[in-house]
C-alpha cells in the first residue's frame, strides 16, 4: 500500500524547478502530485509521477540529486472536515507525521492526503483499522 | 623616534658582526644543552662551533612547528625550568599546542624590543596605551604590555572584548593609542558610531595593530574612520611574541630587529634564498634568547624584503607586510584552521566523501567562514527536519574541532569545481 516518491535537493536558486520540469516533460513523464518545501538555503522538491524509475534517470543525469522514499495516499472525501478525521486518527494512534501534502481528485469527489510517517508499518495498519482507503501508485496514476 | 638610536641604526657591517657573534653562541649553546638540536646536529654532522660567516647558518636544518608540537611542553628548553621566568603558549585549538619560556633577559629583551616598536610608531612615555589584545597564554597582551611600561606610558590592561566599554574607557581615561588586531579597531568604530560618540574628540592618536593579515585598504580605512596613524607590528609566540619586527612612522614595511633575529626569505618549495625583494617564506633564527632558542624556524608566512633604505635612518631591514601562508592555514577570528581538518570532518561524516569548498568573507569586521558542502545521495534527506538537524550536527562537530563557529551551505551536487590534482577549495573574500 506504499506509494513511491522521489524527492529531489534543491538550491535556492531561480530556474532550477523550471528546470526539472522540463527535464520530466522532455521524458514524458507525468506528475501526479507535488510539494516545495525550502528554507532561506535550500528547498526539498517532493513529487509523485507516473514512472518514478524513469524520472530518477533522467533528473539524475541532468546533475540532480534526487532521493526515493515510500509515502501513504489516503483517500478521503473532498468535504469539510475531511483532513480533520484522517488527522484525529493519527493523533489517537500517536503517530508521528514527517510531512505531508495533499491534492484533489480531477472529479472532485475525492482528496488525496500523502504522508510520510516516522513509522510507516504501524501507520498503515492503523488506518487501515480505522477504516481509510490507501491508494497504491497505479491507482494514483490512474485518477 | 628612536628608542635605542645606535642599535637601530648601526651600520651595516657592525650589524652582522653582531649578528655572526650571536649566531655562534646561540648554535653552541642548543648544541650543548638541548638535545633536539644535539641530535639533529649530529645526525648531519654539523659542528655548530666551526660557523664562521652568516651564510653558515645554510647548512643547518629547519626547526617545524611539528617538532614544537612533538617536544611538548618543556622539551626544547635550554635552561633549566627554575630559572625560566614565564611561560606561554600558542592557541592549540586543535589539541596540539606549543609551548615557550622566556628567562629573565629574555623578558627584558622582550620589553625592550616591544618598547622600540612603539616608539618606532611614534608613541612615547606620554601616551596613555589602552592593550585591547587578550591577557593570558597569548603573547599579545603581556608582550605589549611590559613594552609599554618599559616605554614609560601608561597602561591600561583592559584585555580583549566588551567593545561598548572599551569605548567608555577611551573617552574617560583619555587613551591616545589603541593595540589590538586591526579588525577589532573597526569594530570599535562601528559601535562608537552605534553610540553615537564621533572618533575626532576622542584623544586617540596610535594604532598599533598586529596578530593578523591586513591591508593597505583597510589601514585607510581605520586611519579614516578613528582619526589616528596606524602601524602594523609582527610577532610569533614561537619566536618571542610582537616586538619581532614593527613599522616606523613611515608606514612602509616593518623594521625586523636585526639584532635580535636573523631572518631569511626562502622559496618555501626548493628551500632556497629568494632573489632580493622576490616573495619567500620567511625564516628566523633567534639570536639572544637564552629560555627558548629557535633554529631556523620555518614561519610558513610570505613576505618580501624592502631592500631600499628607509628615510627614517634605521638600519634594520623592512620587510612587506605579510603577504599570505606558504601552507594552506587561515587565520580565522585568530584561530589557526586548516582546510585539512574540514576535509576530515565532513570525510568522517556516514554516507558521504563530499566535495566542499571553504569561503571566507569579513562581515561587519568579523571573519565568517563557510563551508560549502555538496549534497549528495548519502546526506540528502526528503524530510526536512532531518536535512536541518544534519546541517546542524555538521556546524556542531565544525565548533567543537575547529574552536570557532562556521556556516554551513549544503548545494547542488556537481556544482563546486572539479580539480585534477591539488584542488584550491578556499576562497578568500577578505579584502587584504
Amino acid at each position: 500500500m506504499r506509494v513511491e516518491q522521489i524527492a529531489v535537493f534543491l538550491e535556492n536558486k531561480s530556474g532550477r524547478l523550471a528546470e526539472i520540469m522540463t527535464i520530466l516533460a522532455d521524458a514524458n513523464i507525468n506528475i501526479r502530485a507535488l510539494s516545495v518545501a525550502d528554507t532561506a538555503d535550500f528547498g526539498i522538491l517532493r513529487l509523485i509521477v507516473n514512472d518514478v524509475e524513469k524520472a530518477r534517470e533522467v533528473l539524475m543525469n541532468g546533475g540532480f540529486t534526487v532521493g526515493k522514499t515510500s509515502v501513504l495516499a489516503v483517500e478521503v472525501a473532498d468535504e469539510v472536515g475531511g483532513l480533520a478525521t484522517v488527522l484525529k486518527a493519527i493523533h489517537k494512534a500517536g503517530l508521528n507525521v514527517e510531512y505531508m501534502y495533499a491534492f484533489v481528485n480531477k472529479s472532485g469527489e475525492n482528496a488525496v492526503l500523502i504522508f510520510r510517517f516516522e513509522k510507516m508499518d504501524e501507520a498503515i495498519a492503523s488506518l487501515q483499522k480505522d477504516g481509510f482507503t490507501l491508494l497504491s501508485g497505479e491507482q494514483i496514476c490512474a485518477l | 623616534m628612536y628608542w635605542e638610536q645606535k642599535k637601530e641604526c648601526l651600520p651595516r657591517p657592525e650589524l652582522e658582526a653582531l649578528q655572526l657573534e650571536r649566531l655562534q653562541k646561540t648554535l653552541q649553546r642548543v648544541a650543548t644543552t638541548v638535545p633536539f638540536y644535539r641530535n639533529k646536529f649530529s645526525e648531519e654532522k654539523l659542528d655548530a662551533t666551526r660557523v664562521n660567516s652568516l651564510d653558515d647558518l645554510r647548512r643547518f636544518p629547519f626547526t617545524m612547528k611539528q617538532d614544537l608540537r612533538e617536544n611538548y611542553p618543556y622539551g626544547l628548553f635550554a635552561i633549566p625550568l627554575r630559572d625560566v621566568v614565564r611561560v606561554h603558549s600558542s592557541s592549540g585549538t586543535t589539541g596540539m599546542a606549543t609551548v615557550v619560556g622566556y628567562s629573565k633577559n629574555d623578558i627584558v629583551n622582550w620589553s625592550n624590543l616591544v618598547a622600540r616598536i612603539l616608539c618606532g610608531a611614534g608613541v612615547t612615555a606620554d601616551d596613555v596605551i589602552q592593550i585591547a589584545f587578550g591577557y593570558g597564554l597569548f603573547t599579545g597582551g603581556f608582550g605589549l604590555h611590559y613594552g609599554a611600561e618599559r616605554l614609560g606610558a601608561s597602561v591600561i590592561p583592559i584585555s580583549a572584548g566588551n567593545t561598548k566599554r572599551q569605548i567608555q574607557i577611551m573617552q574617560d581615561f583619555k587613551t591616545t593609542a589603541l593595540v589590538c588586531t586591526p579588525s577589532y579597531a573597526l569594530k570599535m568604530a562601528d559601535v562608537m558610531m552605534d553610540m553615537g560618540i564621533n572618533p575626532n574628540g576622542l584623544s586617540l592618536r596610535f594604532g598599533l595593530f598586529g596578530a593578523e593579515p591586513w591591508s593597505e585598504a583597510m589601514r585607510q580605512e581605520i586611519n579614516d574612520r578613528l582619526g589616528i596613524r596606524a602601524t602594523d607590528n609582527y610577532g610569533l609566540s614561537e619566536i618571542m611574541g610582537p616586538g619581532v619586527a614593527g613599522e616606523c612612522q613611515e608606514c612602509d614595511g616593518l623594521h625586523v630587529n636585526e639584532d635580535h633575529f636573523f631572518i631569511e626569505i626562502l622559496d618555501p618549495e626548493t628551500l632556497e634564498p629568494v632573489k632580493p625583494g622576490e616573495v619567500g617564506e620567511l625564516v628566523i633564527t633567534t639570536l639572544t634568547k637564552e629560555a627558548f632558542p629557535v633554529i631556523r624556524y620555518r614561519t610558513r608566512d610570505l613576505t618580501r624584503l624592502l631592500p631600499e633604505p628607509c628615510p627614517c635612518g634605521r638600519t634594520f631591514v623592512r620587510m612587506h607586510r605579510m603577504l599570505g601562508r606558504s601552507d594552506d592555514m587561515l587565520i580565522i577570528k585568530g584561530v589557526n584552521v586548516f582546510p585539512t581538518q574540514i576535509e576530515s570532518i565532513l570525510f568522517d561524516i556516514e554516507g558521504t566523501e563530499p566535495h566542499y569548498r571553504l569561503i571566507v568573507e569579513r562581515e561587519n569586521n568579523e571573519d565568517k567562514l563557510t563551508v560549502m558542502v555538496e549534497v549528495v545521495e548519502g546526506i540528502f534527506f526528503d524530510a526536512m527536519k532531518k536535512q536541518r538537524a544534519f546541517v546542524d550536527m555538521i556546524k556542531k562537530r565544525m565548533a567543537s574541532e575547529l574552536g570557532i563557529g562556521v556556516n554551513v551551505k549544503l548545494v547542488e551536487e556537481r556544482t563546486l569545481e572539479r580539480f585534477n590534482g591539488k584542488g584550491d577549495r578556499v576562497v578568500d573574500r577578505r579584502e587584504l
